[in-house]
């Protein structure tokens, strides 16, 4: 049988010495609830689905050369993240309960915690959460419990695909959840401001936007916190390279999805949610959080900490409901921070900003194309509006061997003909051209 | 240890009432019970409290505990030196370990409270 | 061991960037930029590699050795599905292709999986469908009680409480919790199991639903789970299956037949998918007929002409739990195990994890304190004898002695109904030779234990730490070298 070892000589000889049946094991079972027969089909050898299974990877098209972003990125990923995070050590493992047989993974998400805390210019991070749209929620709620307070203001520049999450997690709450529109692609002031009165616990935004238009929140932040809310801001961890933090604009939580820090996409996971935050509300943090401690004989180590508000203690009380996290994908983004550097990271974030802007030049220039903003600046993708439905042009795309974009529809009324463009640091200059010359084609 | 002359509940917090003032803490039982406590989140000053609501929380390496409001009232002060040493609750739970002074909103929420006799004795039913 | 970041020498690299091949340079507005650089180390790839190998030589996986933690189901993480999970056509599909028009045909391998796994998962559990989208066994508890939720307030069901027994997972009520439920405990009784006498008098019309492990985290199967359901049911409750101990059943009984409403799986632990220090899991969620409209928003199905296409008219759906399709790549290794077991293999693997259980059980009855003395399934739980307790041996010490014998420890302390508890789960992977070495130590350490006084309050002493101080880490927080 495939992996088992024991041999059914030796089963027979273990129930016989423990002088017990296959059959008394089960007796709890009543008979009744035994299952028959299962529809199931035969095992296969590891050959047979080997190649079932290449065959099914075979009917995935990922030849297409990407232009679509959506806040999940066709990064460049080194090749010694996969054989750091293959060592069936940490892959192999469980979550660090015992400290002197954990000191690997532990000290590697002490390093994660503080390579985020680095990257956002924040004070306090924990160990992973699920995605960057459940971070996000934890991270509503964690600004909740801080303030007291049921009402969060989010902007709908903000991720779709998070704000339907958000409303799916908290629809049987109490909690009033007020989004904004964005005006030309940025946070709205002018409805945030109205919005926020001191039953307001946050302010949802993300940098750059889902538009990929790039703001500063400072002004947010200051408004939130003269009312006694906070400012919650996702952010595209690659875009940190260059562009200003979320701790400088003086945001109180900081979440994202990390994939992009040499997670493949994967069809949607396993992904990053990353969490950080300021010091003083390290208490109200969900998940893991691993501190360092010294050992019986005063040398370095690390332990699981701050995890007394957790479920395992608290039960229903407790500060969230997580036991299993990302831990490997935080081992992968820290490997991703480390083998790039800072001078790496900077320059990456450059040259996808470099090239998105070069791609913009080079598809506005098109007649009948024109940028759907007015405002200047982006990160790595942008808006256009097409003479024709998005939806439309994109799949005549795919057809020419590209996946040219999203179309906003899908998520924003009266933006039919608005696509959304997102350019890598993985894209040339030829493959821009060549989109460039086969949307002309067809419009 | 016990000691005369504050009111106990079954939770173990302690109250002190001198005047229409409450001083609240833990007893020496729960300070033990928790081990080593490491973190003490108190409440507000100026926020209120019935009598069973959840007032502050103790936090151990091991457990976090709500500490309950012995009475009614509203918080008049807290003690905020425990927020760098929260060890005072172990080392002098009955003085300079307490958490908070209330200002008893209902004086018939003391009422039930055990004294020290009736809470040694109820400690050695546990 | 040093710190990565006290390692950085300025200038030093490991990736190169590569040159930009754009006319193009964009200066970004000076107030939207980051005054300097991340504050990350420099280093080559060989200085990356060494620390991350020297790190991993300080951990121990299932790999390293025998890895009994009780409730977590430590089985071998066959090498195969790693193969598989980064073939290309996999691991660089881009979620968003199926949202593009006819995009789903881009990703007709990727759906198939999804909905193959989902096949098979409804025979294995005997529900009718399945959401891919919970991310973790928590995750998957969160959704199931929001589809009860949903359920209810369609029904117009004024219902407030979930009941959860006291042996139960953490996860359990604080889930329940965070879906906006009152959390009612039900003591166990002396045999660790729920009583159903005792559940009577719990039953009343504000009872939402049930969350029960089966068999629970004593390792004991409730035969009279039936009835349990039922009277749950006879106030139009539902029943929530925690599948974290499916593995004692798997291939032999199926909680769907029971009268369970709602199930999670926990990906990671009965389909084999390595844990990752921590995560990635995947949690899937099965749910009966009469709970299938409220799935999570999307699901798979197959069209009349064997195409798969994506469901997104789902009404009554409770929404959006996940992005997408939940963890693709932990979903799709588990269902690469499952295609290797087939029918026959998954009958194996309930049968020898619970004879593996039960033979450390018998093995280890007159060494420790059992905590209920019978047959179990997929694992055993033991106390310190008090002889060991009055030497003041406790189930933390005989954790840290086992680490210096070479195996990772049980769980300890849970479940918390039990007194300082070693909850040993084996799984059906590990052979007999592995057992008795495992079994030889534990008896050994329990005679040290009985005759020596604070016999092992100094172990570990083999690892690169010894006990590190927890409450110095509480209280003199460092989390983060900034």
């Amino acid at each position: 049988m495939p992996f088992i070892s024991n041999t059914p000589d030796q089963q027979k000889q273990m129930l016989a010495d423990i002088g017990l049946s296959m059959e008394d094991l089960f007796a709890d079972i009543p008979p009744e609830l035994m299952c028959k027969d299962f529809n199931l089909p035969n095992g296969l050898t590891e050959q047979k689905v080997r190649e079932r299974l290449a065959g099914l990877a075979g009917k995935n098209y990922i030849d297409l050369t990407l232009f679509l972003g959506g806040g999940f990125y066709d990064h460049f990923i080194p090749a010694a993240i996969y054989s750091l995070i293959s060592r069936s050590e940490f892959y192999t493992a469980y979550t660090p309960y015992q400290p002197e047989l954990s000191q690997g993974t532990l000290q590697a998400i002490y390093e994660y915690q503080s390579a985020i805390c680095r990257l956002t210019d924040m004070d306090v991070s924990n160990a992973s959460l699920y995605d960057g749209g459940t971070a996000m929620y934890e991270a509503m709620m964690m600004a909740l419990r801080s303030t007291r307070r049921n009402k969060v203001i989010i902007d709908d520049s903000v991720n779709p695909i998070y704000r339907v999450m958000i409303h799916s997690y908290t629809s049987n709450l109490n909690i009033e959840l007020d989004e904004t529109n964005c005006v030309d692609g940025h946070a709205n002031r002018d409805q945030i401001y109205k919005l926020l009165d001191d039953k307001t616990a946050a302010v949802i935004v993300q940098n750059p936007n889902f538009f990929g238009c790039i703001d500063d929140f400072t002004d947010l932040a200051e408004a939130a916190h003269k009312k006694g809310a906070l400012l919650i801001v996702s952010c595209y961890p690659m875009s940190l390279g260059i562009l200003k933090t979320p701790g400088q604009m003086g945001a109180d939580i900081v979440t994202g999805e990390g994939q992009s820090l040499g997670m493949p996409m994967s069809f949607g996971g396993p992904y990053l949610g990353y969490m950080a935050a300021k010091k003083q509300f390290i208490r109200k943090m969900p998940g893991r959080i691993v501190g360092m401690t010294a050992d019986q004989n005063d040398r370095r180590s690390f332990v699981l900490t701050l995890q007394a508000r957790e479920q395992h203690i608290r039960r229903d009380k407790a500060t969230s409901n997580i036991c299993s996290n990302e831990a490997l994908c935080a081992l992968t983004a820290l490997t991703y921070l480390l083998l790039m550097g800072k001078e790496g990271l900077k320059e990456t974030a450059q040259l996808c900003a470099d090239k998105a802007s070069y791609a913009f030049k080079r598809l506005t220039a098109i007649p009948g194309v024109k940028p759907h903003f007015e405002t200047k600046w982006f990160f790595n993708e942008f808006v256009l509006d097409l003479p024709h439905e998005a939806a439309d042009v994109i799949a005549k795309l795919i057809e020419k061997g590209f996946a040219a974009g999203f179309p906003l529809s899908r998520y924003y009324e009266g933006m039919e003909n608005s696509i959304l463009i997102c350019v890598t640091e993985k894209r040339t200059k030829q493959q821009i051209g060549m989109l460039a010359e086969a949307l002309e084609s067809i419009l | 240890m016990v000691v005369d002359g504050l009111l106990y509940t079954k939770e173990h917090e302690w109250v002190k009432v001198e005047g229409g003032i409450a001083t609240i803490g833990i007893s020496d039982h729960a300070q033990e019970q928790l081990g080593e406590i490491t973190f003490v989140e108190l409440p507000a000053v100026g926020q209120e409290f019935a009598k069973q609501g959840e007032l502050a929380i103790a936090e151990s390496s091991k457990a976090a505990s709500d500490i309950y409001s012995p009475i009614s009232g509203k918080v008049t002060e807290i003690n905020t030196e425990l927020e760098a040493a929260p060890e005072k609750v172990n080392e002098d739970c009955y003085n300079s370990g307490w958490f908070c002074k209330m200002q008893i909103t209902d004086p018939s929420s003391t009422k039930d409270l055990m004294d020290a006799k009736q809470y040694e004795e109820y400690l050695k039913g546990i | 061991m040093k710190l990565v970041f006290e390692k950085s020498i300025p200038h030093r690299r490991a990736v190169r960037t590569v040159e930009s091949d754009v006319p193009e340079t964009i200066n970004i507005e000076k107030s939207l930029l980051r005054d300097k650089c991340p504050n990350l180390p420099e280093l080559s790839e060989l200085d990356v590699v060494r620390h991350f190998t020297e790190l991993s030589r300080m951990n121990f996986g299932v790999d390293t050795n025998f890895y009994p933690l009780g409730s977590c189901t430590m089985k071998y993480n066959p090498k195969v599905t790693e193969r598989i999970a980064s073939y290309p056509g996999f691991a660089h599909l881009h979620p968003l292709l199926p949202q593009l028009r006819m995009g789903g045909m881009l990703t007709q391998g990727a759906l198939g999986v999804i909905y193959e796994m989902d096949m098979f998962l409804r025979e294995t559990t005997g529900m009718d469908g399945f959401t891919m989208q919970p991310m973790a066994g928590a995750h998957g508890e969160l959704t199931g009680i929001m589809i009860i939720a949903a359920y209810h307030k369609d029904k117009g069901n004024k219902k407030k409480t979930i009941l959860i027994p006291d042996s139960a997972h953490g996860t359990n009520p604080a889930s329940a919790a965070i879906a906006g439920y009152d959390v009612i405990a039900v003591p166990s009784n002396d045999e660790g199991v729920m009583d159903v006498d005792t559940l009577k008098a719990y039953i009343n019309d504000e009872v939402a639903g049930l969350m029960l492990t089966c068999p629970n985290t004593l390792g004991l199967f409730n035969p009279h789970i039936k009835e349990i359901c039922d009277l749950i049911h006879s106030v139009d409750g539902l029943v929530y299956y925690d599948g974290a101990n499916l593995n004692a059943i798997v291939g032999k009984a199926r909680p769907g037949d029971f009268g369970f409403d709602v199930v999670h799986l926990n990906l990671h632990k009965t389909f084999a998918t390595p844990h990752g220090g921590g995560g990635p899991g995947a949690g899937p969620v099965g749910v009966k007929q009469k709970l299938v409209d409220y799935l999570p928003i999307s699901v798979v199905v197959k069209r009349n002409d064997g195409t798969y296409a994506l469901d997104y008219d789902r009404p009554k759906s409770i929404g959006y739990m996940a992005p997408f399709y939940g963890n693709f790549g932990v979903v799709l290794k588990a269902y690469v195990y499952a295609l290797m077991l087939g029918k026959e293999g998954l009958k194996r693997v309930a049968e020898n994890a619970v004879l593996n259980a039960n033979y450390i059980r018998a093995k280890l009855n007159d060494h420790y304190t059992p905590a209920v003395d019978k047959v179990c399934m997929h694992e055993c739980v033991f106390s310190p004898t008090q002889k060991m307790l009055d030497n003041d041996t406790h189930a933390f010490d005989i954790a840290k002695a086992l680490i210096d014998a070479g195996f990772h420890p049980p769980t300890v302390y849970f479940p918390t109904i039990v007194k300082e508890a070693l909850m040993i789960e084996p799984t059906e992977c590990e052979s007999k030779e592995t057992l008795d070495a495992f079994i030889d130590a534990m008896i050994e350490i329990a005679k040290t234990a009985e005759a020596k006084l604070h016999a092992f309050s100094n172990a570990p002493v083999s690892t690169p730490v010894s006990r590190p101080n927890e409450t110095a880490a509480a209280k003199n927080l460092n989390i983060a070298c900034l």
